[in-house]
């Protein structure tokens, strides 16, 4: 496969997901803030576009400014407008690889941009919308694409965004923290309160729920089961088979980092979870500069817009 | 519905397709008492349906970087068996004539020795690239791919109105226009027996891997793109994905002794056969413009070197040329020793004393083409110039008379088209695609038709707002379902993905309309841009030229 159109594909895989968990997050800090009247509008605002990665912030921060920012604004790079239209140009780009169907749930979900449709929407019905049309384009590109190296480009992409998004959508819920409240919804969010529930028997504990999210070897969200998928991928694409190590840069740092979660004792982890947070994401950047160096070297680099 | 072509009016001096003044003619019988069993808001939601689907799939064409749906007109152009059989044999007839011109000045020159057309013609002209002098292509094919432009005059003849041999575009509206008419108009089509369109990736295949170099038991053939902001990037990435072929830019690609190879994510492949979408000038900044980036260096020199073949070859410019095109009737008679089957439209010659004295005396009644304009720059239509304009073409003209030809205004031909609500008269022209695989042309039934939707608009240019119609090319004979098949090709003759099931495997009854779900999907199949020629006046047009962007 050509070094670009893999590119390409693994973009694909990080937007769809990055406009989806973006969408997630929002959804669960919208809520919040409208039904508890004792959470601080300006400082929750602020940590979560920092959380977002938005360093420089206005003097005025209020919900509206983070509904642009993080949802409607097609300049800011890291809302969801930006991210389907940064994945349509990617699906555009490799629009030859792609089954038809596929692009055409892209390209539908991106005409949404244009046409003023997606501005037009009220924040929980876009957030449900977008995750609606990630549903189809990951259920389209289920059902349709050959498991090749494009859809193992793709799977990487999108599990190494979703264990990123995974991590900021738990330090969203370490933000409010202490009421309890904001691990509920944040499970809700996520799709996973039932599940854990049904794991934890019904005890809701704060350690539970971010042991859940980030552990949880069953739930497709949790941080853990994305980077063994993304492991997955990295060994799917090098068929060579390792006899002692991993040469593969990436696949030793998501490695590292899954062992680390793994294996440390929980209150370890739980105990700062900003900053474990934080490095995990740093770790899922490296990861991908790994990753571009050795199969997209040689293609024009495609800027990522968002944070490192 | 009655009230469809009710007060459609074509009496102007053109000739509309479907009415002879008030009857129809035999082609459309068919296709007009289909249409009468709609209602004017029946098809105005089904023109709405069909503009939608264009945009949902992204069939669109780049204009200055915008992306625009293609349009479609929703009323299909239906020619008749025996007149595309001539349109059919006409083109063929064409295309191997370039191709022996071709072979003949870039090797003896047999021909100007003869004295059939001057050397000078060559000499002279802007796309001759010495480059290309004495390659001899693996299986003597120089033009894969062609597009001829063909109008029809006031006597409802077809006559050729340009040849296109380096990058025509445009062929892969023809494959979306049928699906997605098929999927506007189901009962009409089922209704009439037409030649399938969506053969043509695979005949362009074909004669793409039968164009590989010596020696090389399974090619690799790549379509060189551009890029996406290129006009005609839909249809590169449609003709890559049919073929099953990779799509690659100037920065895929790496020469490495003499050898063109691309970079994939397991290192460095060859390649050994380039569909190039790119003009000549931009391929190698080693030869030509030393500024392109779409190309890649080394190319030209791998091509000579016989490792790589590129389709079309390099320097095939000189056989379009609209002064060489004055010639072809000659031409035809010269290699072939037959008598060309479709006429040109009636041309002068600047650089003959005569002619020059009677167009310069006729500038305002004519149409001026500078011979070496792709895309149709500079072209001075007469009866719509000033004075001024007129006096300046004048001194162009006696400045270099060897650049310019001079053409009568033709009127085009029309076709019932909906805009606005009604059905009106809009002009056409069509570009038949014909494929060369070294043993024979074939000449895609179809091709495509482009229509200028502004009443009385001559330019039929997408650039300028035109538009394109699915164009049907009938079976069996006009007037109903021909009732004996007639014989079509192998390729054609391969099962359609729309066709019924063969009878002894009976359809579980639970199953629901596989067929017609299968034809939608497909159905979404599609994209291309390139159309954008125009007839009189062919306008900066991305069509021949892909011009880097």
């Amino acid at each position: 496969m050509l070094s670009r159109i893999a590119e390409s594909m693994f973009w694909i895989g990080r937007y769809v997901e990055r406009a989806e968990d973006t969408a997630r997050i929002l959804d669960v800090q919208v809520q919040l803030l409208l039904e508890d009247a004792t959470i601080e509008e300006e400082a929750t605002c602020r940590a979560l576009l920092s959380i977002m990665g938005v360093e420089d912030q206005p003097d005025h921060v209020d919900t509206s400014l983070v509904l642009d920012q993080l949802a409607y604004n097609l300049d800011s790079p890291v809302s969801i407008a930006s991210a389907l239209a940064a994945a349509r140009e990617s699906a555009r780009r490799a629009r030859e690889t792609l089954s038809v169907p596929m692009w055409e749930a892209i390209n539908t979900t991106y005409r949404a941009l244009p046409s003023g449709v997606f501005h037009g929407m009220r924040p929980p019905g876009i957030f449900q919308w977008v995750r609606e049309r990630a549903a189809l384009i990951n259920g389209t590109a289920d059902a349709t694409m050959t498991r090749d190296e494009g859809w193992q480009f793709m799977m990487l992409g999108r599990c190494v965004e979703r264990a990123d998004m995974t991590s900021r959508l738990v330090a969203t819920a370490a933000v409010s923290a202490n009421t309890g409240a904001p691990w509920t919804s944040t499970l809700r969010a996520c799709g996973a309160y039932e599940a854990f529930l049904r794991t934890y028997r019904g005890l809701e504990t704060e350690r539970g729920a971010a042991e859940f999210l980030l552990l949880d070897r069953l739930f497709p969200r949790s941080v853990v089961f994305a980077l063994n998928r993304a492991e997955l991928c990295l060994d799917n694409l090098d068929s060579g088979g390792q006899r002692a190590g991993f040469q593969n840069e990436a696949q030793r740092l998501l490695g590292r980092m899954r062992a680390e979660l793994e294996y440390r004792s929980l209150n370890d982890v739980v105990a700062d979870l900003p900053h474990e947070m934080e490095r995990l994401q740093r770790t899922c950047a490296q990861a991908t500069e790994a990753v571009t160096r050795r199969y997209f070297a040689g293609a024009e680099h495609l800027t990522w817009q968002g944070v490192l | 519905m009655n009230a469809m072509f009710e007060g459609y009016g074509s009496r102007g001096p053109a000739y509309d397709e479907m009415f002879d003044g008030d009857d129809l003619r035999s082609p459309y019988l068919r296709l007009r008492s289909s249409l009468q069993t709609m209602t004017t808001p029946d098809l105005v939601s089904r023109v709405e349906a069909l503009q939608a689907s264009y945009l949902d799939q992204g069939v669109t064409f780049d204009i200055g970087g915008e992306e625009r749906a293609f349009p479609l007109d929703i009323l299909p152009r239906v020619i008749e068996m025996d007149t595309w059989s001539q349109i059919d044999a006409g083109v063929q007839q064409r295309v191997r004539t370039l191709e022996a011109f071709l072979a003949d000045v870039y090797d003896a020159g047999q021909v100007f020795d003869d004295g059939v057309i001057p050397r000078q013609v060559i000499a002279t002209s802007s796309h001759y690239h010495r480059e290309a002098a004495n390659v001899r292509p693996p299986n003597g094919v120089r033009v894969h791919v062609s597009g001829i432009d063909l109008i029809r005059d006031n006597a409802g003849e077809f006559r050729v109105l340009e040849d296109n041999v380096r990058v025509p575009s445009g062929v892969s509206y023809v494959m979306t226009n049928r699906r997605a008419i098929s999927a506007a108009l189901p009962e009409t089509i089922a209704e009439h027996r037409i030649r399938p369109v969506a053969g043509y990736p695979q005949r362009l295949l074909t004669a793409l891997r039968a164009a590989a170099p010596a020696g090389v038991v399974d090619p690799t053939v790549v379509v060189l793109t551009p890029g996406v902001y290129n006009g005609a990037y839909f249809e590169h990435a449609l003709l890559a994905r049919t073929m099953g072929v990779e799509l690659v830019e100037g920065r895929d690609l790496e020469c490495q002794r003499g050898r063109v190879m691309m970079r994939t994510t397991k290192g460095l492949e060859p390649v050994h056969v380039i569909y190039r979408r790119i003009d000549d000038e931009f391929l190698d900044p080693v030869h030509f413009r030393a500024d392109s980036v779409l190309g890649c260096p080394g190319m030209i020199d791998a091509a000579r070197a016989g490792n790589v073949t590129l389709a079309n070859a390099v320097g095939n410019g000189v056989a379009d040329d609209k002064l060489v095109y004055t010639y072809l009737p000659d031409l035809i008679r010269y290699y072939l020793h037959e008598e060309p089957v479709l006429k040109n439209v009636d041309t002068w010659r600047l650089g003959d004393a005569e002619a020059r004295e009677e167009v310069l005396d006729r500038l305002d009644e004519l149409v001026l083409k500078p011979v070496d304009g792709s895309g149709g720059k500079g072209i001075v239509i007469g009866p719509r110039a000033t004075r001024a304009e007129l006096d300046e073409l004048r001194t162009k003209v006696l400045a270099d008379p060897r650049s310019w030809i001079a053409q009568p205004v033709v009127q085009l031909s029309t076709v019932p088209t909906f805009v606005d609500g009604r059905l009106g008269p809009r002009h056409v022209d069509l570009r038949p695609f014909a494929v060369n695989d070294g043993n024979r042309v074939w000449v895609l039934p179809g091709g495509l038709t482009r229509v200028a939707l502004a009443e009385g608009e001559l330019i039929v240019n997408s650039s300028r707002g035109g538009g394109s119609k699915d164009t049907w090319v009938l079976a069996g004979p006009t007037g109903g379902k021909a009732a004996v098949p007639e014989p079509v090709d192998e390729a054609e003759a391969a099962p359609d993905p729309g066709s019924q099931p063969s009878p002894d495997v009976p359809i579980p009854p639970a199953q629901p309309a596989g067929t017609a779900l299968s034809e939608m999907s497909q159905q979404q199949d599609q994209q291309q841009q390139g159309a954008s020629r125009s007839f009189v006046e062919p306008v900066e047009t991305p069509t021949d030229g892909d011009h880097a962007c």
